[in-house]
């Protein structure tokens, strides 16, 4: 507690510094400016400095990285493991004779081929549809007159905070009704209307400047062609942020793909996790289970290493600006 | 979004009749948000009256007919031991994951708020798990807790202790679950809380180091005050999306041993081994009451905000 307030206190004690960070000159500003800095701040780089700023800047910071970090490399690890090191309490960190054994027997217990192929086709198709729904959406709602928009906006905005998983049981009923289960469309259908994308470019559209609609309006630009030659080309950043959560969210979704299949040959990736924790053959087989864990994850977070930026500020949206 | 409006309006009015113009114009509105309008109140809404009136029913899941119980479930519900467990364990989960989350978030925020080389690269590690599926992160925990061949049995047994049954025991399974949550959540809201502090206004965190006031109080009385309109977002954020938590739970105790959280529940009771889906409705509306009110609380926050900023 009192190591990362130090150090937030270091910051705040002088902020003339800014982004100069330790520059000398910056931190004798500082110093002349009043009595609240400490006087070993006149050799920024003394001993004791160093070791306060390990202490208190990186020390917590490292801390945090690998608590984060240490269960996914372990993931990693163990997925490359011979069960001979796994079912063991002798610990080793990293595996003696690494083996795609365990990602081998992962894929004959259960197809995991066949669940990453079905991942990936739920995952671009309902991403896609959803995408341009929000972008035709959004543009609506800001640029096309028509009464009632507020409480369109507000039902959309209150449709934002309905949890999906309230409304499995009716959609079930539905889907099943119209011999839905273990398809494609019953899988991607019932989370097409999206109500995160409308409202994040909705919010995004409302900044563009009007000079530019108008000037295509007078040119004699209609509507669609204001849309996919105007708006959409200078929205880049914020039709990604939409794209890149929504990936994220189709990728992850289970409970509704956990519902409508029970066919392993229908099932998306999280589900058929599932199906391999449960088999008989892999019960404990920790090994397995980790080269499972690894396929579903690794692709979301090369995605995230990749573009973290956009997808930051996506799923933060509305802290700050409101 | 008033003066694009009147823009592109008076811009209309000066070519055509506004009549037929607006005549267009709506329908060029419904070809355009029809499609997701029609979705979101099909799969999102409908869903909501469904769920009432099959949460009326005697009703077993693939059964032709029901009995109309009138609030029975709901009798049923409430003066069960069920009511109880469920609601016991969905608060002890919400409110410890919402807390845990939020005060490590803060700290993690206060030491990103740094300037320190390498803090960029923190922020994204911490906030990784957020976005990775609950499936795989909850497999992934579930051996780092395993009794016996975990990597936690381990490094408490070269300390000397032994594992605690963390599957077994149903209060531990919950304290399992809640660690592995909060595990994946607070990058959330220590990213939310960074950008809270480094909108606090410089002048007064400089003031108030010139009167003197050391770190701490700094802190508890100047920087955390200032922060209060992002922790009440993110105290109502982080209690929907705790209330709505299923990955996790699911895939670590697959049949809610001590972690039956009203969602799970609802889902066990429907989709489990009782296939009793009028009662599964009635756990599912109980739910969602509660979301509405957080729900309310949410909106008069934004209205709030608005007044704020």
């Amino acid at each position: 507690m009192s190591a990362p307030t130090t150090a937030a206190a270091g910051n705040a004690a002088s902020p003339a510094r800014g982004i100069a960070g330790n520059a000398p000159d910056a931190t004798n500003f500082s110093d002349a400016k009043g009595p609240v800095a400490p006087e070993r701040r006149e050799r920024p780089l003394s001993r004791a400095n160093l070791a306060r700023t390990l202490a208190t800047g990186y020390l917590p910071l490292l801390l945090a990285t690998v608590v984060v970090a240490a269960p996914l490399a372990w993931m990693v690890l163990s997925s490359l493991k011979s069960p001979g090191e796994i079912i063991t309490t002798d610990l080793t960190v990293l595996p003696r004779n690494p083996t795609l054994d365990n990602y081998a027997q992962a894929a004959t217990t259960v197809p995991f081929a066949r669940f990453f192929a079905n991942s990936v086709i739920v995952t671009v198709v309902g991403s896609t549809i959803k995408c341009v729904l929000a972008v035709l959406t959004a543009y609506a709602l800001v640029f096309v007159r028509f009464p009632f928009k507020r409480a369109i906006f507000l039902a959309i905005l209150v449709a934002l905070m309905v949890p999906p998983q309230v409304s499995v049981l009716p959609n079930y009923i539905f889907i099943a009704g119209l011999n839905g289960l273990n398809t494609y469309w019953g899988i991607i259908l019932p989370g097409l209307g999206t109500a995160f994308g409308t409202f994040l470019l909705r919010q995004h559209f409302l900044t563009l400047p009007a000079s530019i609609l108008e000037a295509a309006e007078i040119d004699g630009a209609g509507h669609f062609r204001r849309l996919w030659q105007v708006v959409v080309p200078i929205s880049g950043p914020s039709i990604a942020t939409v794209t890149l959560v929504t990936i994220v969210g189709e990728w992850n979704d289970y409970i509704w793909p956990l519902i409508v299949t029970d066919r392993p040959e229908m099932m998306t990736l999280p589900v058929g996790l599932t199906l391999l924790a449960n088999s008989d053959s892999t019960a404990q087989a920790w090994g397995v289970l980790m080269a499972g864990a690894v396929i579903v994850i690794i692709p979301i977070l090369v995605i995230f290493a990749a573009l973290q930026r956009f997808i930051v500020a996506g799923l933060t949206q509305g802290s700050v600006t409101g | 979004m008033a003066s694009t409006m009147s823009a592109l309006d008076s811009a209309g009015r000066r070519g055509r009749a506004g009549g037929s113009r607006a005549r267009r114009d709506a329908w060029v509105f419904l070809a355009l948000a029809l499609p997701n309008l029609a979705l979101i109140a099909f799969f999102t809404y409908r869903p909501l009256l469904v769920n009432m009136y099959y949460s009326t029913l005697d009703w077993t899941l693939g059964a032709m007919d029901a009995t109309v119980v009138g609030f029975g479930n709901y009798v049923e519900f409430f003066t069960s031991p069920d009511a109880p467990a469920v609601l016991g364990a969905t608060g002890i989960f919400t409110v410890a994951t919402v807390g845990g989350s939020m005060v490590l978030g803060l700290l993690v925020a206060v030491s990103l708020n740094q300037k320190v080389p390498g803090r960029t690269l923190a922020r994204s590690a911490v906030f990784a798990p957020y976005v990775l599926s609950g499936v795989g992160v909850g497999m992934v925990w579930l051996f780092i807790f395993d009794p016996v061949y975990g990597a936690l049995s381990w490094v408490l047994r070269s300390v000397g202790m032994a594992s605690p049954q963390w599957i077994n025991d149903p209060k531990l399974s919950l304290v399992m679950v809640i660690i592995v949550y909060v595990w994946k959540n607070l990058g959330y809201c220590a990213v939310v809380y960074l950008a809270g502090l480094q909108s606090l206004p410089q002048d007064v965190m400089e003031a108030a180091a010139l009167d003197g006031a050391g770190p701490l109080r700094r802190f508890f009385l100047v920087s955390f005050p200032l922060l209060s309109p992002t922790t009440f977002f993110l105290l109502i954020t982080s209690l929907l999306s705790s209330l709505q938590a299923f990955d996790i739970i699911k895939i670590m105790t697959p049949t809610g041993n001590g972690t039956g959280t009203l969602i799970f529940e609802a889902y066990l009771q429907a989709f489990g081994a009782y296939n009793r889906a009028g009662y599964s409705a009635a756990i599912s509306v109980v739910l969602f009451v509660l979301l509405l009110i957080m729900t309310g609380l949410q909106l008069r926050f934004v209205e709030r905000k608005v007044h704020y900023a």
